[in-house]
């Protein structure tokens, strides 16, 4: 985290001048000079990192530059967006990809499973943004059934707004959300298929029919625990993925979410914005990465925990 | 003379690859008594294993079963559906594989293996099944089989996983067990602690055990009946022990004189010249006649099943003479 945080700082630093944006071209010199000073600009960039480092372990990530509040609060009131679009868009690519993935394997000749197959090489190759047009100009412009912006009513739980409670919060959610899920669609119905495909030539299932097992059976409780592994981890990289990065769906619709934020602080060069966000993210991979290891555990058996 | 519960006739198992029909099995026909244990013997893609499945009808695509057919307790199975099929594997006949490490499935407990299979067949609630299973494994000799039902396979050793493949092939009590090499994957030592328990368990239950491997020693010491096969065809058929002292087919031969036992200390192990010939071009009449050191001309006939007493063979020239 502590070599993160440096190339992080560093490299925005690298980005530009945050002053240029900031202070207006005619503003007086001591205006200037004022603000520089009170972000700390004047300083050398080691020092500007130092004072930096010892406030974040404080829990404090500063000023936005732009918005001028704190940085926390800030990132904290765009994450229950983002959080739940990106958690409805990779579970729901994950419970339809794996289902789909699984009979594609199982099946791999039939022509249904040539379907799937050909929709999730779409939703690998076709870019989002143009999906997400698409989407707006079919079911909002055209149909007029889902709405194409914002995110709609939302119910406070913990002090913060959560959509995805209310039916006008899912209606606004159903667009993004479809859009965002592609991706994770593709990529599980190409995992859980590879995997099917393997684990049905094996002597595993074999044995299970030769004991009489029902097909469903086989692929229930053999297969898809065999697969769980791949998916698992999978699911984890894609859910910290799109929650990161999910820059082009939420400028589209219009999402207030994470990506959006850090867009606009790019576009204004609010350095403390953009450090904050990238170092939490850097604190999301390591964690989710984390739950994933512990997740392997109970999943495989082989790999230690219990003792014989 | 009781009933065959096993009667195969003229069982042509092919495999339709992209570079021509693959005939693994090509006419096998015998059949098996309630409770008898028979030994199937032959070199790697002589068509023992695919014999086994066609059996249990598991032949997997591009194979099928293309003529013959499988009477068990006198009911075809060819007629049967999927699902009848399914019905009668597991029930009525079952099949242990060669590698336990394959066959069992490393993130389920040997509970819940030994359960799914009970289930498949048998409505009972939790409690029971794990009391047959329990019942189970005991009886294939895993000591301690209640805590052990918890443990995943790779906390068991070899022998002791075959075991459980074993006590979940053996869990209805079928009529057949087709053992395909089960003791191949596994030490010495345990080879002989397995056979042992398999056929003390086959007497018990009335179970009759087809017995296939390529250790002509190990099946000699087990099996009533012997069936040497070749190429997809069965070359030598007959009571074990006439097969052994008064091997009729020059393979049959090959085989007894590449037994370790059979070599003189200090010489050479001998072996059959040649290797197996493709499936794919078979050569005309007996298969191994390009190998056969009393091939002649007429070898590259189709050659008859001889019927002799107890004993069949396929050859020409006959170790011994023709009859």
């Amino acid at each position: 985290m502590l070599v993160m945080s440096v190339i992080v700082f560093v490299g925005v630093y690298a980005i530009g001048n945050p002053l240029e944006v900031l202070i207006p071209p005619d503003a007086p010199q001591d205006v200037r000079d004022f603000i520089i000073a009170r972000f700390g600009l004047d300083q050398p960039l080691w020092r500007q990192y130092l004072t930096f480092l010892v406030n974040v372990l404080q829990g404090d990530f500063g000023y936005s530059f732009v918005y001028n509040i704190p940085v926390l609060d800030l990132i904290l009131s765009r994450l229950p967006a983002t959080l739940e679009l990106a958690s409805f868009a990779v579970l729901g690519g994950a419970f339809i990809g794996v289902p789909l993935g699984v009979y594609a394997g199982y099946r791999p000749n039939a022509s249904s499973s040539k379907a799937i197959m050909g929709l999730s090489i779409l939703g690998f190759s076709v870019p989002s943004f143009w999906v997400g047009l698409i989407l707006i100009l079919t079911f909002a412009v055209s149909l007029g059934w889902l709405p194409a912006s914002g995110r709609g009513d939302t119910v406070e739980i913990f002090g913060v707004g959560w959509s995805f409670l209310t039916l006008n919060g899912l209606s606004h959610m159903l667009l993004p959300g479809v859009n965002l899920s592609l991706f994770t669609l593709a990529m599980m119905i190409r995992l859980a298929r590879a995997g099917t495909r393997e684990i049905m030539l094996t002597d595993t299932v074999k044995f299970g029919r030769a004991a009489g097992l029902s097909e469903s059976t086989i692929l229930l409780r053999h297969v898809l625990k065999l697969i769980s592994i791949p998916i698992v981890t999978v699911f984890g990289l894609e859910l910290g993925t799109t929650l990161a990065f999910a820059v082009v769906t939420e400028t589209i619709f219009s999402w207030p979410g994470l990506g959006k934020l850090i867009i606009d602080s790019i576009t204004n060069l609010d350095r403390p914005v953009m450090v904050a966000y990238l170092i939490l993210v850097a604190l999301l991979f390591v964690t989710i990465n984390l739950v994933i290891d512990l997740t392997y555990r109970l999943l495989d058996p082989r790999l230690g925990g219990r003792s014989a | 003379m009781t009933e065959p519960i096993l009667e195969v006739t003229d069982l042509c198992t092919h495999f339709f690859t992209q570079d021509g029909v693959v005939k693994a099995v090509d006419g096998v026909s015998f059949s098996l008594k309630p409770g008898q244990i028979l030994g199937l013997v032959g070199e790697s893609g002589s068509g023992k294993t695919v014999t086994g499945f066609s059996l249990l009808g598991l032949v997997d695509p591009p194979g099928r079963i293309v003529s013959g057919s499988v009477k068990l307790a006198g009911e075809d199975m060819a007629k049967l559906s999927q699902k009848q099929l399914r019905q009668l594997r597991g029930r009525r006949i079952s099949m242990v594989f060669q590698d336990p490490m394959m066959t069992l499935n490393p993130v389920l407990t040997v509970g819940e293996q030994i359960d799914l299979a009970i289930r498949a067949h048998n409505k009972m609630n939790k409690t029971q099944a794990r009391e047959l299973a329990t019942a189970a494994l005991t009886r294939v000799g895993i000591p301690d089989a209640e805590t052990r039902l918890d443990s995943y396979p790779h906390e068991f050793s070899g022998g002791m996983r075959q075991r459980v493949a074993v006590a979940i092939a053996m869990i209805h009590s079928p009529d057949i067990i087709v053992a395909d090499e089960p003791t191949t994957a596994l030490d010495v030592s345990i080879q002989a602690q397995i056979l042992h328990e398999m056929r003390n368990l086959a007497r018990e239950s009335g179970t009759a055990l087809i017995w296939i491997s390529h250790d002509l020693a190990t099946v000699s010491s087990l099996a009533e009946r012997l069936m040497v096969m070749y190429a997809g065809k069965i070359v030598e058929e007959g009571p074990t022990a006439a097969v052994l002292r008064n091997p009729r087919h020059p393979y049959t031969q090959g085989l007894l004189n590449s037994l370790p036992a059979m070599a003189e200390p200090g010489h050479p192990l001998q072996q059959i010249s040649g290797s197996t010939p493709s499936l794919l071009a078979l050569p005309p009449g007996c298969p191994f006649a390009q190998r056969c050191p009393n091939a002649q001309s007429a070898c590259e006939e189709e050659v008859p099943l001889v019927q002799e007493g107890e004993s069949a063979y396929r050859c020409h020239f006959p170790i011994g003479g023709t009859a």
